[in-house]
Protein backbone atom coordinates (compact mmCIF):
# COMPACT_ATOMS: atom_id res chain seq x y z
CA UNK A 1 0.00 0.00 0.00
CA UNK A 2 2.97 2.22 0.85
CA UNK A 3 4.42 1.65 -2.25
CA UNK A 4 1.29 2.01 -4.41
CA UNK A 5 0.97 5.48 -3.03
CA UNK A 6 4.33 6.40 -3.26
CA UNK A 7 4.42 5.15 -6.96
CA UNK A 8 1.00 7.27 -7.64
CA UNK A 9 2.94 10.58 -6.12
CA UNK A 10 5.57 9.65 -8.33
CA UNK A 11 2.97 9.54 -11.85
CA UNK A 12 1.10 12.32 -10.44
CA UNK A 13 3.95 14.27 -9.99
CA UNK A 14 5.36 13.73 -13.66
CA UNK A 15 1.72 14.98 -15.33
CA UNK A 16 1.57 17.84 -12.76
CA UNK A 17 4.27 20.79 -11.97
CA UNK A 18 2.05 21.55 -8.72
CA UNK A 19 3.22 18.30 -6.79
CA UNK A 20 6.44 17.96 -4.83
CA UNK A 21 7.36 15.24 -2.39
CA UNK A 22 8.58 15.94 1.23
CA UNK A 23 10.21 12.93 3.20
CA UNK A 24 11.88 13.15 6.24
CA UNK A 25 14.37 11.03 6.73
CA UNK A 26 12.76 7.59 5.00
CA UNK A 27 14.52 4.27 3.62
CA UNK A 28 17.37 4.43 1.17
CA UNK A 29 15.98 3.74 -2.09
CA UNK A 30 12.62 5.58 -1.59
CA UNK A 31 11.42 7.19 -4.26
CA UNK A 32 14.57 7.15 -5.88
CA UNK A 33 12.92 7.76 -9.71
CA UNK A 34 11.44 10.45 -8.48
CA UNK A 35 14.51 11.77 -7.21
CA UNK A 36 16.60 11.35 -10.15
CA UNK A 37 14.09 12.78 -12.47
CA UNK A 38 12.60 15.58 -11.09
CA UNK A 39 14.95 16.60 -8.27
CA UNK A 40 14.15 20.17 -8.05
CA UNK A 41 10.67 18.62 -6.87
CA UNK A 42 11.80 16.05 -4.11
CA UNK A 43 13.08 16.95 -1.21
CA UNK A 44 14.43 14.79 2.12
CA UNK A 45 14.62 16.70 5.07
CA UNK A 46 15.95 14.92 7.37
CA UNK A 47 13.89 14.11 11.29
CA UNK A 48 12.41 17.58 11.33
CA UNK A 49 8.76 17.23 11.47
CA UNK A 50 7.76 20.40 12.82
CA UNK A 51 10.18 22.00 10.07
CA UNK A 52 8.50 20.24 7.16
CA UNK A 53 4.93 20.39 7.66
CA UNK A 54 5.30 24.39 7.99
CA UNK A 55 7.59 24.45 4.50
CA UNK A 56 4.96 22.20 2.82
CA UNK A 57 2.71 25.07 4.02
CA UNK A 58 4.97 27.74 2.44
CA UNK A 59 4.83 25.95 -0.55
CA UNK A 60 1.23 25.45 -0.59
CA UNK A 61 0.77 28.64 -0.50
CA UNK A 62 2.62 29.98 -3.67
CA UNK A 63 0.93 27.21 -5.53
CA UNK A 64 2.34 23.82 -4.84
CA UNK A 65 1.24 20.06 -3.74
CA UNK A 66 3.16 18.87 -1.22
CA UNK A 67 3.22 15.48 -0.43
CA UNK A 68 4.83 14.71 3.13
CA UNK A 69 5.50 11.28 3.89
CA UNK A 70 6.91 9.37 7.10
CA UNK A 71 5.98 7.66 9.72
CA UNK A 72 1.99 8.06 10.82
CA UNK A 73 2.37 8.57 14.39
CA UNK A 74 5.16 11.14 13.83
CA UNK A 75 3.11 12.94 11.41
CA UNK A 76 0.36 13.28 13.73
CA UNK A 77 1.29 13.81 17.13
CA UNK A 78 4.94 15.31 16.52
CA UNK A 79 3.82 18.08 14.77
CA UNK A 80 0.35 18.79 15.53
CA UNK A 81 0.44 22.49 15.97
CA UNK A 82 1.81 22.73 12.81
CA UNK A 83 -0.78 20.37 11.17
CA UNK A 84 -3.63 22.34 12.75
CA UNK A 85 -1.76 25.77 12.17
CA UNK A 86 0.23 26.15 9.21
CA UNK A 87 -2.15 23.23 7.34
CA UNK A 88 -5.80 23.51 8.46
CA UNK A 89 -6.08 27.18 9.88
CA UNK A 90 -4.63 27.96 6.54
CA UNK A 91 -6.69 25.64 4.80
CA UNK A 92 -3.85 24.38 2.30
CA UNK A 93 -3.77 21.79 -0.10
CA UNK A 94 -0.92 19.76 1.44
CA UNK A 95 -1.13 15.18 1.75
CA UNK A 96 0.00 13.57 4.84
CA UNK A 97 0.72 9.84 4.26
CA UNK A 98 1.68 8.52 6.88
CA UNK A 99 2.69 5.34 6.84
CA UNK A 100 1.73 2.45 9.23
CA UNK A 101 -1.22 3.70 10.75
CA UNK A 102 -2.79 1.60 13.73
CA UNK A 103 -0.62 -1.62 15.09
CA UNK A 104 1.44 -2.11 11.98
CA UNK A 105 4.73 -1.33 13.96
CA UNK A 106 3.61 -3.93 16.86
CA UNK A 107 7.45 -4.84 17.74
CA UNK A 108 8.39 -1.67 17.93
CA UNK A 109 6.21 -1.12 20.84
CA UNK A 110 4.14 2.25 21.58
CA UNK A 111 6.02 4.79 20.28
CA UNK A 112 5.43 3.93 17.26
CA UNK A 113 1.89 2.65 16.59
CA UNK A 114 -0.58 5.10 15.54
CA UNK A 115 -4.02 4.36 17.05
CA UNK A 116 -5.17 7.47 18.24
CA UNK A 117 -3.67 9.08 14.84
CA UNK A 118 -7.78 9.47 13.31
CA UNK A 119 -9.37 11.35 16.40
CA UNK A 120 -6.78 13.88 16.22
CA UNK A 121 -6.56 14.53 12.80
CA UNK A 122 -10.32 14.58 12.83
CA UNK A 123 -10.53 17.12 15.25
CA UNK A 124 -9.14 19.58 13.44
CA UNK A 125 -11.08 22.00 11.15
CA UNK A 126 -10.53 21.44 7.06
CA UNK A 127 -8.92 18.17 7.52
CA UNK A 128 -9.82 14.91 5.56
CA UNK A 129 -8.98 11.37 7.09
CA UNK A 130 -8.71 8.66 4.52
CA UNK A 131 -8.10 5.01 5.21
CA UNK A 132 -8.35 2.88 2.35
CA UNK A 133 -8.65 -1.11 2.64
CA UNK A 134 -5.86 -2.03 0.02
CA UNK A 135 -3.76 -0.70 -2.50
CA UNK A 136 -5.85 -1.28 -5.07
CA UNK A 137 -8.07 1.06 -3.67
CA UNK A 138 -5.03 3.37 -2.47
CA UNK A 139 -4.75 3.33 -6.48
CA UNK A 140 -7.99 4.41 -7.22
CA UNK A 141 -8.27 7.17 -4.15
CA UNK A 142 -4.44 8.88 -4.21
CA UNK A 143 -4.98 10.51 -8.22
CA UNK A 144 -8.77 12.20 -6.35
CA UNK A 145 -5.78 14.21 -4.11
CA UNK A 146 -4.35 16.06 -6.40
CA UNK A 147 -7.04 18.68 -6.38
CA UNK A 148 -8.59 17.96 -3.13
CA UNK A 149 -8.61 21.85 -1.46
CA UNK A 150 -7.58 21.74 1.92
CA UNK A 151 -5.42 19.17 3.60
CA UNK A 152 -5.99 15.41 3.56
CA UNK A 153 -4.39 13.02 5.89
CA UNK A 154 -3.89 9.21 4.56
CA UNK A 155 -3.50 6.37 6.59
CA UNK A 156 -1.40 3.73 5.56
CA UNK A 157 -1.82 0.11 6.31
CA UNK A 158 1.14 -2.39 6.34
CA UNK A 159 0.69 -3.65 3.05
CA UNK A 160 0.37 -7.17 1.51
CA UNK A 161 -3.22 -6.70 3.16
CA UNK A 162 -5.72 -8.59 0.93
CA UNK A 163 -7.24 -7.18 -2.16
CA UNK A 164 -10.91 -6.85 -1.12
CA UNK A 165 -11.98 -3.86 -2.42
CA UNK A 166 -13.79 -4.05 -6.21
CA UNK A 167 -12.88 -1.63 -9.03
CA UNK A 168 -16.80 -1.67 -10.16
CA UNK A 169 -17.87 -0.15 -6.52
CA UNK A 170 -15.51 2.52 -7.18
CA UNK A 171 -14.06 5.45 -4.97
CA UNK A 172 -15.06 8.55 -4.26
CA UNK A 173 -13.59 10.67 -1.66
CA UNK A 174 -16.64 11.07 1.68
CA UNK A 175 -18.65 8.15 0.03
CA UNK A 176 -19.07 4.99 1.92
CA UNK A 177 -18.52 1.73 0.02
CA UNK A 178 -21.34 -0.79 0.87
CA UNK A 179 -19.20 -4.10 0.53
CA UNK A 180 -22.07 -6.47 1.52
CA UNK A 181 -25.37 -5.64 1.89
CA UNK A 182 -26.86 -4.96 5.10
CA UNK A 183 -28.75 -7.30 7.08
CA UNK A 184 -29.84 -7.23 10.64
CA UNK A 185 -26.50 -5.65 11.93
CA UNK A 186 -24.36 -2.89 10.18
CA UNK A 187 -20.47 -3.19 10.18
CA UNK A 188 -19.30 0.07 9.80
CA UNK A 189 -15.46 -0.33 9.43
CA UNK A 190 -12.43 1.41 8.17
CA UNK A 191 -8.72 0.95 6.83
CA UNK A 192 -7.48 -2.91 6.79
CA UNK A 193 -10.48 -3.65 8.94
CA UNK A 194 -12.78 -3.76 6.26
CA UNK A 195 -11.48 -7.17 5.00
CA UNK A 196 -11.64 -8.54 9.11
CA UNK A 197 -15.58 -7.37 8.77
CA UNK A 198 -15.90 -8.92 5.45
CA UNK A 199 -14.57 -11.95 7.47
CA UNK A 200 -16.32 -11.96 10.33
CA UNK A 201 -19.65 -11.14 8.28
CA UNK A 202 -18.81 -14.48 6.20
CA UNK A 203 -18.15 -16.73 8.96
CA UNK A 204 -21.33 -15.42 10.52
CA UNK A 205 -23.39 -16.48 7.69
CA UNK A 206 -21.69 -19.74 7.64
CA UNK A 207 -22.91 -20.59 11.29
CA UNK A 208 -26.33 -19.28 11.40
CA UNK A 209 -25.33 -16.21 12.55
CA UNK A 210 -26.57 -12.89 12.67
CA UNK A 211 -26.75 -11.43 8.63
CA UNK A 212 -24.13 -9.08 8.66
CA UNK A 213 -23.49 -6.30 6.03
CA UNK A 214 -20.69 -4.05 5.86
CA UNK A 215 -20.12 -0.82 4.82
CA UNK A 216 -16.76 0.50 4.29
CA UNK A 217 -16.38 3.99 5.70
CA UNK A 218 -12.37 4.59 4.06
CA UNK A 219 -13.52 8.30 4.50
CA UNK A 220 -13.85 8.98 8.21
CA UNK A 221 -14.41 12.45 7.81
CA UNK A 222 -15.90 14.10 5.90
CA UNK A 223 -18.69 11.21 7.54
CA UNK A 224 -20.78 9.89 4.85
CA UNK A 225 -23.38 10.70 7.47
CA UNK A 226 -26.27 10.02 3.98
CA UNK A 227 -25.43 6.61 3.62
CA UNK A 228 -24.80 5.83 7.47
CA UNK A 229 -28.35 7.11 8.17
CA UNK A 230 -29.59 5.40 5.25
CA UNK A 231 -28.49 2.12 6.88
CA UNK A 232 -29.47 3.15 10.41
CA UNK A 233 -32.97 2.72 9.64
CA UNK A 234 -33.07 -0.65 7.83
CA UNK A 235 -30.65 -2.36 10.73
CA UNK A 236 -30.97 -4.26 14.10
CA UNK A 237 -27.87 -3.01 15.27
CA UNK A 238 -24.32 -1.27 14.13
CA UNK A 239 -21.04 -2.36 14.83
CA UNK A 240 -18.41 -0.15 14.34
CA UNK A 241 -14.76 -1.83 13.71
CA UNK A 242 -11.24 0.28 13.61
CA UNK A 243 -7.64 -0.34 14.36
CA UNK A 244 -7.84 2.66 16.47
CA UNK A 245 -8.37 3.55 20.12
CA UNK A 246 -12.08 3.90 20.74
CA UNK A 247 -11.54 7.76 22.22
CA UNK A 248 -12.27 9.59 18.99
CA UNK A 249 -12.03 7.52 16.11
CA UNK A 250 -14.70 5.88 13.91
CA UNK A 251 -16.70 4.55 16.05
CA UNK A 252 -17.25 8.11 18.01
CA UNK A 253 -17.60 9.39 14.99
CA UNK A 254 -20.84 7.44 13.73
CA UNK A 255 -21.76 7.35 17.53
CA UNK A 256 -22.25 11.23 17.57
CA UNK A 257 -23.74 10.75 14.09
CA UNK A 258 -26.25 8.72 15.36
CA UNK A 259 -27.39 10.07 18.76
CA UNK A 260 -27.10 13.79 17.20
CA UNK A 261 -29.69 12.99 14.49
CA UNK A 262 -31.65 10.03 15.78
CA UNK A 263 -31.84 10.27 19.67
CA UNK A 264 -33.48 7.84 21.19
CA UNK A 265 -34.63 6.44 17.71
CA UNK A 266 -30.82 5.22 16.93
CA UNK A 267 -30.10 1.33 16.92
CA UNK A 268 -27.95 -0.24 19.14
CA UNK A 269 -24.04 0.27 18.65
CA UNK A 270 -21.17 -2.02 19.52
CA UNK A 271 -18.02 -0.35 19.20
CA UNK A 272 -15.01 -2.38 18.62
CA UNK A 273 -11.26 -0.74 18.72
CA UNK A 274 -8.89 -0.46 20.95
CA UNK A 275 -9.07 -0.02 24.62
CA UNK A 276 -7.84 3.35 26.37
CA UNK A 277 -4.56 2.52 27.87
CA UNK A 278 -0.95 2.50 25.91
CA UNK A 279 0.00 -1.23 24.36
CA UNK A 280 1.79 -3.39 26.26
CA UNK A 281 2.40 -6.09 24.19
CA UNK A 282 4.79 -6.55 20.94
CA UNK A 283 4.70 -9.57 18.48
CA UNK A 284 2.74 -8.62 15.23
CA UNK A 285 0.06 -6.35 14.35
CA UNK A 286 -1.59 -9.79 13.93
CA UNK A 287 -1.12 -10.51 17.02
CA UNK A 288 -2.14 -7.76 18.86
CA UNK A 289 -5.39 -7.39 17.11
CA UNK A 290 -5.70 -10.39 18.62
CA UNK A 291 -5.26 -9.65 21.56
CA UNK A 292 -7.59 -6.75 21.01
CA UNK A 293 -10.25 -8.77 20.04
CA UNK A 294 -10.09 -7.30 16.60
CA UNK A 295 -9.51 -10.76 14.15
CA UNK A 296 -12.55 -12.09 12.48
CA UNK A 297 -13.22 -14.83 14.48
CA UNK A 298 -13.52 -12.70 17.96
CA UNK A 299 -14.97 -10.11 15.70
CA UNK A 300 -17.70 -12.39 15.09
CA UNK A 301 -17.60 -13.98 18.59
CA UNK A 302 -18.81 -10.47 19.71
CA UNK A 303 -21.03 -9.69 17.13
CA UNK A 304 -23.18 -12.61 17.90
CA UNK A 305 -23.49 -11.78 21.54
CA UNK A 306 -24.09 -8.18 20.75
CA UNK A 307 -26.96 -9.29 18.61
CA UNK A 308 -28.34 -11.84 21.45
CA UNK A 309 -27.94 -8.63 23.96
CA UNK A 310 -28.69 -5.47 22.42
CA UNK A 311 -30.12 -5.74 18.87
CA UNK A 312 -32.63 -8.76 19.60
CA UNK B 1 30.10 44.26 21.58
CA UNK B 2 28.02 42.34 23.81
CA UNK B 3 24.38 42.81 23.64
CA UNK B 4 24.18 44.32 27.30
CA UNK B 5 26.23 47.24 25.80
CA UNK B 6 23.38 47.50 22.97
CA UNK B 7 20.45 47.98 25.27
CA UNK B 8 20.84 51.71 25.86
CA UNK B 9 22.41 51.78 22.16
CA UNK B 10 19.16 52.93 20.46
CA UNK B 11 20.56 55.97 18.28
CA UNK B 12 18.76 59.42 18.17
CA UNK B 13 15.27 60.09 19.33
CA UNK B 14 12.79 58.77 17.10
CA UNK B 15 11.75 60.60 13.73
CA UNK B 16 8.35 61.88 13.17
CA UNK B 17 7.81 59.17 10.74
CA UNK B 18 8.60 56.22 13.56
CA UNK B 19 6.32 58.18 15.95
CA UNK B 20 3.43 58.66 13.49
CA UNK B 21 3.44 54.80 13.51
CA UNK B 22 3.49 54.07 16.77
CA UNK B 23 0.90 56.59 17.24
CA UNK B 24 -0.93 54.07 14.95
CA UNK B 25 -0.16 51.43 17.34
CA UNK B 26 -1.13 53.10 20.30
CA UNK B 27 -4.66 53.72 18.04
CA UNK B 28 -4.99 49.95 17.81
CA UNK B 29 -4.36 49.45 21.37
CA UNK B 30 -6.94 51.79 22.40
CA UNK B 31 -9.07 50.05 20.01
CA UNK B 32 -8.79 46.72 21.39
CA UNK B 33 -8.23 48.04 25.00
CA UNK B 34 -5.16 45.85 25.20
CA UNK B 35 -2.30 44.66 23.20
CA UNK B 36 1.07 43.51 23.28
CA UNK B 37 2.44 47.17 23.25
CA UNK B 38 6.23 46.28 23.96
CA UNK B 39 6.55 43.79 21.71
CA UNK B 40 5.12 46.16 18.97
CA UNK B 41 7.30 48.60 19.10
CA UNK B 42 10.68 47.20 19.30
CA UNK B 43 9.73 46.06 15.87
CA UNK B 44 8.43 49.30 13.89
CA UNK B 45 11.60 50.36 12.76
CA UNK B 46 12.49 47.26 10.91
CA UNK B 47 8.95 46.79 9.54
CA UNK B 48 9.19 50.74 8.56
CA UNK B 49 12.18 49.79 6.45
CA UNK B 50 11.58 47.10 4.95
CA UNK B 51 7.63 48.36 3.57
CA UNK B 52 9.15 52.30 3.42
CA UNK B 53 12.24 51.59 1.84
CA UNK B 54 13.52 47.39 1.07
CA UNK B 55 10.06 45.25 0.26
CA UNK B 56 8.31 45.43 -3.18
CA UNK B 57 4.21 45.14 -2.91
CA UNK B 58 1.33 46.18 -4.26
CA UNK B 59 -1.62 47.22 -1.45
CA UNK B 60 -3.82 47.15 -3.91
CA UNK B 61 -3.70 43.35 -5.11
CA UNK B 62 -1.94 41.87 -2.15
CA UNK B 63 -1.26 38.36 -3.29
CA UNK B 64 0.70 39.37 -6.24
CA UNK B 65 2.24 36.78 -7.36
CA UNK B 66 6.30 38.78 -7.23
CA UNK B 67 5.91 40.79 -4.03
CA UNK B 68 8.46 40.01 -1.46
CA UNK B 69 6.59 38.25 1.59
CA UNK B 70 7.37 39.30 5.29
CA UNK B 71 5.82 36.72 7.76
CA UNK B 72 5.64 38.39 11.28
CA UNK B 73 6.50 35.26 13.17
CA UNK B 74 6.03 36.94 16.28
CA UNK B 75 2.80 37.31 15.99
CA UNK B 76 1.99 38.72 19.01
CA UNK B 77 3.85 41.98 17.88
CA UNK B 78 0.94 42.45 15.76
CA UNK B 79 -0.25 45.62 16.22
CA UNK B 80 3.16 47.02 14.26
CA UNK B 81 2.61 45.20 11.37
CA UNK B 82 -1.40 46.38 11.10
CA UNK B 83 0.37 49.86 11.76
CA UNK B 84 2.29 49.92 8.71
CA UNK B 85 -0.01 47.53 6.89
CA UNK B 86 -2.41 50.30 7.72
CA UNK B 87 -0.60 52.86 6.57
CA UNK B 88 0.33 51.70 3.38
CA UNK B 89 -3.41 51.05 2.43
CA UNK B 90 -3.72 47.56 2.50
CA UNK B 91 -6.76 47.97 4.85
CA UNK B 92 -8.80 51.36 6.26
CA UNK B 93 -6.95 52.90 9.03
CA UNK B 94 -10.42 52.82 11.07
CA UNK B 95 -10.11 49.11 11.57
CA UNK B 96 -7.16 49.69 14.11
CA UNK B 97 -9.90 50.99 16.53
CA UNK B 98 -11.89 47.75 16.46
CA UNK B 99 -8.28 45.71 17.26
CA UNK B 100 -9.44 42.06 18.99
CA UNK B 101 -12.72 43.18 18.64
CA UNK B 102 -15.81 41.01 17.84
CA UNK B 103 -16.38 42.41 14.41
CA UNK B 104 -13.09 43.26 13.81
CA UNK B 105 -10.33 41.75 11.10
CA UNK B 106 -7.38 42.32 13.38
CA UNK B 107 -7.10 40.06 16.04
CA UNK B 108 -4.56 39.31 18.62
CA UNK B 109 -2.28 37.71 16.46
CA UNK B 110 -2.47 38.08 12.74
CA UNK B 111 -4.44 35.82 10.44
CA UNK B 112 -3.85 35.30 6.53
CA UNK B 113 -6.87 36.03 3.85
CA UNK B 114 -8.73 37.49 6.95
CA UNK B 115 -6.30 40.73 6.84
CA UNK B 116 -4.95 42.37 3.66
CA UNK B 117 -1.34 41.96 3.47
CA UNK B 118 -0.65 38.97 6.21
CA UNK B 119 1.21 36.27 4.59
CA UNK B 120 0.91 33.92 7.60
CA UNK B 121 -1.44 33.15 10.55
CA UNK B 122 0.70 33.19 13.39
CA UNK B 123 0.75 33.53 17.26
CA UNK B 124 1.82 30.14 17.76
CA UNK B 125 5.59 30.76 18.05
CA UNK B 126 8.16 29.21 16.14
CA UNK B 127 6.19 28.96 12.87
CA UNK B 128 6.94 31.54 10.52
CA UNK B 129 10.83 30.52 9.56
CA UNK B 130 9.37 27.25 8.40
CA UNK B 131 6.47 28.44 6.06
CA UNK B 132 8.66 31.50 5.14
CA UNK B 133 11.21 28.89 3.55
CA UNK B 134 8.70 27.00 1.72
CA UNK B 135 7.56 30.26 -0.29
CA UNK B 136 11.26 30.72 -0.70
CA UNK B 137 11.63 27.60 -2.17
CA UNK B 138 8.69 28.32 -4.30
CA UNK B 139 9.88 31.40 -5.52
CA UNK B 140 13.20 29.62 -6.48
CA UNK B 141 11.52 26.98 -8.23
CA UNK B 142 9.04 29.34 -10.10
CA UNK B 143 12.08 31.30 -10.92
CA UNK B 144 10.78 34.34 -9.23
CA UNK B 145 13.25 36.84 -7.49
CA UNK B 146 10.56 37.69 -4.41
CA UNK B 147 12.38 37.73 -1.58
CA UNK B 148 10.62 36.17 2.26
CA UNK B 149 11.17 37.90 5.17
CA UNK B 150 10.50 35.93 8.36
CA UNK B 151 10.53 38.59 11.69
CA UNK B 152 10.54 36.23 15.11
CA UNK B 153 11.12 37.31 18.52
CA UNK B 154 13.95 36.40 21.10
CA UNK B 155 11.84 34.62 23.22
CA UNK B 156 10.19 32.60 20.08
CA UNK B 157 13.60 31.07 18.84
CA UNK B 158 13.63 28.80 21.94
CA UNK B 159 11.25 26.71 19.85
CA UNK B 160 13.36 24.33 18.49
CA UNK B 161 11.46 24.22 14.94
CA UNK B 162 13.02 27.31 14.57
CA UNK B 163 16.46 25.56 14.70
CA UNK B 164 15.07 22.72 12.31
CA UNK B 165 14.03 25.42 9.95
CA UNK B 166 17.21 26.96 10.22
CA UNK B 167 19.22 23.92 9.59
CA UNK B 168 16.98 23.31 6.33
CA UNK B 169 17.62 26.84 4.86
CA UNK B 170 20.34 26.22 5.72
CA UNK B 171 20.95 23.75 3.78
CA UNK B 172 19.26 24.75 0.83
CA UNK B 173 21.09 27.87 0.35
CA UNK B 174 17.90 30.14 0.41
CA UNK B 175 19.64 33.52 -0.64
CA UNK B 176 16.19 34.62 -0.79
CA UNK B 177 15.68 34.51 2.84
CA UNK B 178 15.97 36.98 5.62
CA UNK B 179 15.53 36.05 9.27
CA UNK B 180 15.62 38.68 11.16
CA UNK B 181 15.09 38.73 15.18
CA UNK B 182 13.96 41.31 17.06
CA UNK B 183 16.31 41.07 20.16
CA UNK B 184 14.90 42.83 22.44
CA UNK B 185 16.26 41.27 25.21
CA UNK B 186 13.13 40.03 26.86
CA UNK B 187 10.45 37.61 26.97
CA UNK B 188 7.61 37.52 28.94
CA UNK B 189 8.87 36.76 32.38
CA UNK B 190 11.76 37.90 32.52
CA UNK B 191 15.37 39.05 30.74
CA UNK B 192 16.07 36.36 28.06
CA UNK B 193 19.96 35.97 29.55
CA UNK B 194 17.45 34.74 32.84
CA UNK B 195 15.14 32.78 31.17
CA UNK B 196 16.77 30.73 28.51
CA UNK B 197 19.90 32.84 27.32
CA UNK B 198 20.53 32.91 23.68
CA UNK B 199 23.94 33.99 23.72
CA UNK B 200 26.21 33.52 21.30
CA UNK B 201 23.14 34.18 19.12
CA UNK B 202 25.04 35.44 15.87
CA UNK B 203 27.63 32.59 16.11
CA UNK B 204 24.39 30.15 16.51
CA UNK B 205 23.23 31.36 13.18
CA UNK B 206 26.36 31.32 11.53
CA UNK B 207 26.81 27.60 12.67
CA UNK B 208 23.57 27.14 10.81
CA UNK B 209 24.62 28.13 7.61
CA UNK B 210 23.35 31.77 7.54
CA UNK B 211 24.99 34.71 6.80
CA UNK B 212 24.84 37.34 10.04
CA UNK B 213 24.46 40.71 10.66
CA UNK B 214 24.17 42.58 14.24
CA UNK B 215 22.44 46.06 13.83
CA UNK B 216 20.90 49.06 15.83
CA UNK B 217 17.56 47.67 15.62
CA UNK B 218 15.80 51.32 15.97
CA UNK B 219 18.59 52.52 13.50
CA UNK B 220 16.22 53.69 10.47
CA UNK B 221 19.85 54.32 8.58
CA UNK B 222 21.30 51.27 10.03
CA UNK B 223 18.76 49.03 8.58
CA UNK B 224 18.33 50.95 5.47
CA UNK B 225 21.79 50.14 4.67
CA UNK B 226 21.98 46.37 5.63
CA UNK B 227 18.72 45.54 4.14
CA UNK B 228 19.53 47.21 1.13
CA UNK B 229 22.67 45.26 0.20
CA UNK B 230 20.60 41.41 0.22
CA UNK B 231 21.79 38.45 -0.07
CA UNK B 232 24.39 39.46 2.13
CA UNK B 233 26.35 36.31 0.91
CA UNK B 234 25.57 34.76 -2.49
CA UNK B 235 24.78 31.38 -1.30
CA UNK B 236 23.50 31.69 2.24
CA UNK B 237 20.52 33.11 4.04
CA UNK B 238 20.37 36.09 5.55
CA UNK B 239 19.95 36.02 9.32
CA UNK B 240 19.89 39.81 11.18
CA UNK B 241 20.12 40.19 14.64
CA UNK B 242 18.17 43.45 15.36
CA UNK B 243 19.63 44.76 18.76
CA UNK B 244 15.70 46.67 19.71
CA UNK B 245 14.51 47.72 23.55
CA UNK B 246 11.09 46.47 23.99
CA UNK B 247 8.77 49.32 24.44
CA UNK B 248 10.74 51.93 22.77
CA UNK B 249 9.08 54.99 22.86
CA UNK B 250 7.26 55.00 25.90
CA UNK B 251 9.83 55.77 29.21
CA UNK B 252 7.43 53.46 31.21
CA UNK B 253 7.47 50.37 28.76
CA UNK B 254 11.31 50.48 27.86
CA UNK B 255 12.75 47.40 28.89
CA UNK B 256 10.06 46.75 31.19
CA UNK B 257 8.83 43.18 30.96
CA UNK B 258 5.40 44.43 32.86
CA UNK B 259 4.27 46.07 28.99
CA UNK B 260 4.70 42.65 27.34
CA UNK B 261 1.42 42.23 27.05
CA UNK B 262 -1.57 44.71 28.64
CA UNK B 263 -4.66 44.86 28.89
CA UNK B 264 -7.54 47.05 30.55
CA UNK B 265 -5.62 50.20 29.21
CA UNK B 266 -7.50 53.01 30.50
CA UNK B 267 -8.16 56.65 28.46
CA UNK B 268 -5.81 58.10 30.96
CA UNK B 269 -2.78 55.42 29.94
CA UNK B 270 -3.64 56.45 26.37
CA UNK B 271 -3.48 60.16 26.77
CA UNK B 272 -0.04 59.96 28.12
CA UNK B 273 0.66 57.49 25.91
CA UNK B 274 -0.06 59.80 22.97
CA UNK B 275 1.71 62.74 24.49
CA UNK B 276 4.92 60.88 24.73
CA UNK B 277 4.48 59.87 21.05
CA UNK B 278 4.07 63.93 19.73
Amino acid sequence: MRKTSLDQVYELARQDPRVVFIGSDLGAGTLDQFRDEMPERFFMEGVTEQNIIGMAAGLAMEGYIPYVNTIATFITRRCFEQVAVDLCLHNLPVRLIGNGGGLVYAPLGPTHLAVEDISIMRALPNMTVVAPVDKEEMARFIPQTLDMPGPVYIRLAKGGDPIVSRGELGFEVGKAIAMREAGDILFVSTGVMTNRALEAAEALAGSNGPACGVLHMHTVKPLDEDATLAYADKVRGIVTLEEHTLVGGLGSAVNDLLVDRLGRAAPPVLRLGIPDRFPDKYGTQDELLGYYGLQPDAIAHSVREFAALKAA
Amino acid sequence: MTHEAHIRLVGDDLDERSLELRRLVVRGLDGGKRGHLGSAFSLIEALRVLYDDVMRYDPANPVWADRDRCILSKGHGCLALYAILADKGFFPVEELDRFCRFDGILGGHPERAKIPGVEASTGALGHGLSIGLGQALAMRLQGRDSRVFVLMGDGEINEGSVWEAAMCAGKHKLSNLVAMVDYNKLQSYDRTAVVQDLEPLADKWRAFGFAVREVDGHSVDELRHVLSRLPLEADKPTAIISHTVKGRGIADAEGNPSWHHKSKISDDEVAAMYAELE
